[in-house]
């Protein structure tokens, strides 16, 4: 075990944790945070992804002791403590999950693609969803949520309400 | 749509202040700024704490409180197929609630007070359309008394509507004002119940966005397998990969080594692939602790009782018996020999295959107990958190194995990461139970993607030897079916079933269906739509073949073998309604342009199915290009289940029913070598990923019929409608499944 530090969701995290841990399960377990899901422990089914520095990544594969000093974004960090993000309101106006086990992933990747592709195609949208796998087809829901929340974003939303410089110690 | 939104916004504030609360006061971590699901899932899991039930109870189901807001419970679990959202728009139409007033919240398990608490074979809807109106209409005349003494107006002039009671006057009561006194009113008859005219319906057939969105969406606690509790334990359990296997021994001081294992020990089972089968638990401090230790796991397994089942083996023992006839004779009718002896009569024979397999839920199986034991004299208490689609199954296997009596158990529903059939089996709540009995505290039990495609029930594979007779005028004549499925220890499986009405047997006057059972150990569960997945493939592809073959069109091909509109069993909503049936081809055709020329490389293929009390047609508009790249355009599917409860949720089951129908057949399968399972992750086991999803374009009928459930029946026709639509864009016929064997890709 040793200690590792870095942010998740903008609070300033310390982990007390065997170096060869998945981020998922440093977030699961000994954190709480069970909005990112276990699929496959692979990276091929994408329940896990969360962001690293703004980009998407795998928390099923990525290690905390790789991730010292960096910022993670899980969907629970999604929403300010005030409004919810644009992805958000648009998945519950288009009525997206059936199941919803894989759409905290499917929002934390479509999140990670809006912001570096704040208007994309249908084209881009499968592209960069291709790796979040939905067992109940939500997909073509997803696609137009997508669309509508990215629509949205551009009209209005204001991402700099977070509550910043938090500290905790597990 | 703002409003909506407005709406869950403040629900969500006040949802995050009062669970922060909660947090902050069990955990005793500090920290401001924690975000929405910094919270004990017990809170909107285990929906039974007092504070979230509104305050006056008018029945079972619906409580309201003061301030106007109404609680419904949601009895049955939810598994992504909406009944949580359908059942109580039910409720609250009948009641003349405003929807926006209403709070759903997942009831204990309480069967003598809730009635049957289980979800499967799409009955939910048909089950307990009746149940729910009276819940609502019975709390709705309650308002109504209590409107009449308050406002001392006759309860005949008094009406019930957006959670108001109302007279023509203008006068009105809220819900809220007269809840206390009508909690006090004498609650109605069943009988005396009046149900609303669909015309007056405001809130059914409307689209609603299913209640626990805003939790889905952020995060919050709802899965099994986000269950959290004090003290507690994560376990793996490791059975043999042969099903059936005994351990021998394993080097559990080794395992004992790995950092994070606090206990690892093996079981010995009953032998009971359905309640628990000999394995290894290990049991540590998190869950990779027990995942990387089972890595480190020795069995010796004692295999000599165990499953040898090997799928090619099973496949050339199925192929052997293409153009016989079983011994156990489905239907006999008429006589198809001299139809088929009949030289002016065109003949045609053709054997289809499929694959096992798996359900490959998003949630793997899961399940938490806390097996606290007696001391002093009181009684053992077993408390389980279970995503299961029916959760009060196991209580008896439960009671005799550890020898507790009924009012020893309580189970929490939990939601369920999909199901499809597959939860409902007892093994992985015994597991735990025992894991939890043997290390004395509170324990979750997560399979591995591993576990979960290595110790699933799946969907049989099998086969069918058909042939069929038109006569010169292209008109169906003859038609016989020889049913090759699997049986374990002489029960056909869940997924083996073919009965004498299936499609067309009653529709013709000569029919020949006989079955045969090939002995398999592999163990096999209900999955989407057991025997209709498998069977419609069969039999709407090689009708298509008949149809060419008689140079007719098959849509009037279809309607010619329904025949005039007819019910073959008056009132059995489980018999086919040819009038019905004849009306989704129709519409279906119509809708996808039927008829019209396509481009070289594309078709359209239509197949029809009744299963589930549903009627329904699919067209598949597809491309196939030189390389055999299958492209699936769009779908289109007429339905019919009578009126629809929720549009959103009965599009959504629609359209996902297509996606997983067409996923399955390009490129899943389960194979066996030694009874061991060959497939074990996404890696091996191929999806159906978002570029290839089709346009899905859903048309109900909304029938007079009693409404009816949609969680199965629109998968089985999308198979034979890519198929048939393969057929016409290239000349190729499929009879297997998966295409990809064939060399189609995506």
């Amino acid at each position: 075990m040793a200690l590792y530090n870095l942010t998740i969701n903008d609070v300033k995290t310390q982990l007390e944790v065997e170096p060869d841990m998945p981020l998922l399960w440093a977030l699961r377990d000994i954190l709480g945070l069970v909005g990112t899901k276990y699929g496959c422990g692979i990276a091929l089914c994408g329940a896990c992804t969360v962001h690293v520095n703004d980009k998407p990544m795998r928390a099923c594969t990525v290690r905390v002791s790789d991730l010292v000093g960096k910022s993670v974004r899980t969907i629970e960090g999604l929403a300010t403590s005030t409004t919810l993000h644009p992805l958000q309101q648009a998945w519950i106006a288009a009525d997206v999950p059936q199941c919803g086990y894989c759409q905290s992933g499917q929002i934390m990747a479509a999140a990670a693609l809006l912001k570096s592709n704040p208007n994309p195609s249908d084209a881009d949208i499968d592209s960069a969803m291709a790796g979040n796998y939905c067992r109940c087809g939500t997909y073509n829901r997803i696609r137009s949520a997508i669309h509508s929340a990215a629509k949205a974003a551009r009209l209005s939303y204001d991402a700099t309400q977070r509550d910043v410089g938090q500290e905790r110690k597990v | 749509m703002k409003q909506f939104i407005e709406a869950v916004q403040k629900k969500l504030n006040t949802q995050f202040t009062q669970d922060r609360r909660k947090f902050l006061k069990v955990t005793g971590i500090v920290g401001a700024g924690f975000t929405l699901a910094t919270l004990m899932p017990d809170h909107l899991a285990a929906t039974e704490s007092e504070e979230t039930v509104a305050s006056n109870e008018l029945n079972a189901f619906v409580s309201v409180s003061s301030d106007g807001k109404i609680t419904i419970y949601s009895a049955n679990a939810e598994m992504g197929q909406g009944i949580k959202t359908a059942l109580p728009m039910i409720i609250a139409e009948e009641m003349g609630a405003r929807w926006q007033d209403v709070e759903v919240i997942q009831s204990p398990i309480n069967q003598h007070k809730f009635g049957r608490q289980s979800v499967g074979g799409s009955t939910t809807i048909p089950r307990t359309w009746n149940q729910m109106r009276e819940m609502g209409a019975s709390a709705r005349e309650m308002f109504l008394s209590a409107g009449a003494l308050i406002m001392e107006l006759p309860i005949s002039e008094l009406k019930a509507a957006d959670s108001m009671i109302s007279h023509g006057s203008g006068r009105f009561m809220t819900f809220g004002q007269l809840a206390t006194l009508a909690a006090k009113q004498t609650v109605p008859d069943p009988k005396s119940l009046k149900f609303k005219d669909r015309d007056d319906y405001t809130i059914l057939g409307s689209a609603i966005s299913g209640v626990d969105n805003l939790a889905l969406t952020t995060g919050l606690a709802m899965f099994g397998i986000d269950t959290q509790l004090p003290g507690m334990l994560y376990a793996i359990y490791h059975k043999c990969p042969a099903i059936g296997g005994r351990v021998i021994s394993a080097n559990l001081d080794e395992v004992k080594a790995t950092p994070g294992i606090i206990d690892a020990f093996v079981v010995k089972g009953n032998n009971n692939v359905r309640e628990l089968l000999d394995g290894v638990a290990i049991v540590g401090t998190n869950t990779h602790a027990v995942f990387k230790a089972k890595q480190a796991l020795l069995v010796k397994w004692d295999e000599s009782e165990a499953s040898k089942d090997n799928w090619d083996e099973l496949a050339e023992r199925g192929s052997s018996l293409h153009g016989t006839r079983g011994s156990d004779v489905v239907i006999n009718k008429g006589n198809v020999k001299s139809i088929f002896d009949d030289p002016k009569n065109t003949t045609l024979a053709a054997f289809y295959e499929y694959p096992f397999v798996a359900h490959l839920c998003m949630e793997p199986m899961n399940c938490t107990a806390n097996y606290i034991k007696g001391n002093h004299g009181s009684k053992d208490q077993l408390e389980i958190w279970v995503p299961h689609q029916f959760p009060e199954r196991s209580r008896s296997v439960l009671q005799s194995m550890f020898g507790v009596k009924t009012d020893q158990i309580k189970f929490h529903q939990m939601r369920l990461g999909g199901s499809f059939g597959r939860r409902v089996y007892s093994e992985y709540i015994c597991e735990v139970c025992e894991i939890s009995k043997r290390v004395g505290a509170p324990v979750k039990l997560t399979w591995t993607r591993e576990d979960d495609i290595h110790h699933d029930f799946f969907r049989t594979g099998g086969f069918q030897s058909v042939k069929g007779a038109i006569n010169p005028e292209g008109k169906l004549v003859g038609f016989e079916d020889h049913y090759i499925g699997t049986q374990i220890n002489g029960q056909p499986v869940s997924g083996s079933r073919f009965s004498d009405t299936e499609f067309p047997l009653q529709n013709i006057d000569n029919v020949y269906a006989s079955k045969t059972m090939l002995d398999i150990r592999t163990p096999c569960g209900p999955w989407r739509a057991p025997g209709s997945n498998t069977t419609a493939f069969v039999t709407q592809s090689f009708l298509h073949e008949l149809a060419v073959a008689g140079n007719r069109d098959f849509v009037e091909f279809m309607l010619e073998i329904l025949g005039a509109p007819r019910w073959f069993e008056k009132g059995n909503i489980r018999s086919l309604n040819t009038g019905r049936a004849a009306e989704v081809i129709k519409l279906a055709a119509r809708q996808s342009g039927w008829g019209r020329s396509m481009p070289e490389g594309s078709g359209l293929g239509m197949a029809f199915y009744f299963c589930h009390a549903a009627h329904i047609a699919e067209v598949a508009h597809v491309s196939v290009d030189s390389n055999k790249k299958l492209t699936v355009h769009k779908v289109i599917v007429a339905v019919d289940v009578g009126p629809i409860i929720n549009m959103s949720g009965a599009t959504s089951q629609v359209v996902g029913a297509v996606i997983d129908g067409l996923s399955t057949m390009m490129a899943q399968k389960i194979t066996m070598q030694e009874g061991r399972i060959q497939q074990s992750n996404f890696h091996d086991y191929e999806v159906l990923r978002m570029p290839n999803a089709p346009e899905v374009d859903v048309h109900f009928i909304q029938s007079d019929y009693a409404p009816t459930g949609l969680g199965e029946p629109a998968l089985p026709p999308l198979a034979p409608a890519v198929g048939n639509a393969i057929y016409a864009a290239t000349g190729h016929r499929v009879r297997k499944m998966p295409i990809s064997e064939e060399g189609y890709s995506f």
